[in-house]
């Protein structure tokens, strides 16, 4: 018996075994859930695949969201394959390299828009694009991270765009109550994964995080599934509009004994 | 120290699986971008790749000084095992 038995979800932004997307699903398959994946682009379309059979089997379709036409024919082949949709996972995110690192009013505004189409309307154009598909019900979450309301070193627009997409949490939760759909953010401390890892200086700030965090530790893609369960299963069935932060603690630190070098 | 031809046999496999390349492309003086092609992402892919077949930790600085094959095969044998 598990708690998504007859669930369906489908997870964005796995690219490969380190993603935080890869944790989560393998969390949902541990509870009875059904998974179909999007990925971007031919360079991870053999991981990916390769990464869902692993996992317990699924779709895994090409999806630039990015494109409103690619969108739309991800909603038409969703409902012919799986019907309808009781979970969807947001786990996307792109910055240019050299806009994380150096100073915030360096970006271009290029690197802006694309960072901020990327990184949060995306869940604007998923959600539009699924909300036909998405059951009465539903719980849609995103991955967000602390540098959305406090100034971490070097996340710089990622930052910004995590603002972004927390705000659009809060607004689509209210547009989607009257169906009983949930929308939360899981706001995870930092996890060694290959896009985190363009972050300048990321392994140091990842030491005085786990040094410094209540748990004294890092965590896990497996810690954040584990959440990613309970807020796609029914025992999370009031909370909505809500950051729930997955980072041993670390957000409520108001002290550190040392500074993250940049 | 590890032995060279056997980190270097590791490293191939790990490339070839990754980026998708012939095993007769990836000689120690093979750069990674321009003669293999790799892009941002699967660079520190390769890193993360090699960090978990060696137990070891390649901080980012060290990171980014692996150009070539070579430099990651010298790399890992002169990086000790994680305890």
């Amino acid at each position: 018996m598990g708690l998504l038995d007859g669930k369906t979800a489908l997870i964005t932004g796995v690219a490969n075994r380190w993603s935080i997307a890869t944790g989560i699903a393998r969390a949902f398959h541990a509870h009875g859930a059904r998974v179909a994946y999007i990925y971007q682009g031919e360079r991870v379309r053999d991981e990916v695949e390769k990464l869902a059979a692993e996992l317990g089997g699924g779709k895994a379709y090409p999806c630039d969201v990015s494109s409103d036409k690619a969108l739309a024919e991800l909603a038409k082949n969703i409902k012919n394959d799986y019907e309808s949709l009781d979970v969807l996972v947001h786990s996307i995110a792109f910055v240019k390299k050299e806009d994380l690192g150096g100073k915030v009013f360096a970006t271009s505004r290029d690197g802006f828009a694309l960072a901020l189409d990327i990184s949060a309307y995306s869940l604007i154009g998923l959600t539009n694009a699924l909300v036909n598909v998405l059951n009465d019900g539903a719980s849609i979450m995103a991955l967000t991270y602390l540098g959305a309301t406090a100034i971490v070193p070097n996340y710089n627009v990622a930052g910004i765009s995590k603002a972004a997409l927390e705000a659009i949490v809060r607004y689509l939760a209210f547009d989607l109550g009257e169906r009983g759909i949930r929308v939360n953010a899981i706001s995870a401390g930092p996890i060694s994964t290959a896009s985190s890892r363009q972050v300048a200086g990321f392994k140091g700030m990842l030491d005085k995080v786990g040094a410094s965090a209540p748990l004294h530790r890092n965590v896990t893609p497996e810690d954040v599934g584990n959440t990613a369960v309970y807020l796609a299963s029914d025992l999370s069935s009031a909370v909505t509009a809500d950051v729930h932060f997955v980072d041993a603690g670390y957000h409520a630190m108001g002290m550190f004994t040392e500074m993250p070098k940049a | 120290m590890a032995d060279t031809q056997t980190t270097f046999d590791k490293v191939k496999k790990i490339i070839v699986d990754q980026l998708g390349v012939d095993e007769a492309e990836v000689t120690m003086e093979a750069s990674i971008t321009d003669d293999l092609g790799a892009d941002s992402l699967d660079q520190v892919e390769l890193v993360m790749a090699f960090e978990a077949e060696f137990n070891i930790d390649i901080p980012d600085e060290e990171a980014e000084k692996i150009k070539t094959v070579g430099d990651a095969v010298r790399k890992i044998d002169e990086t000790a095992p994680k305890s």
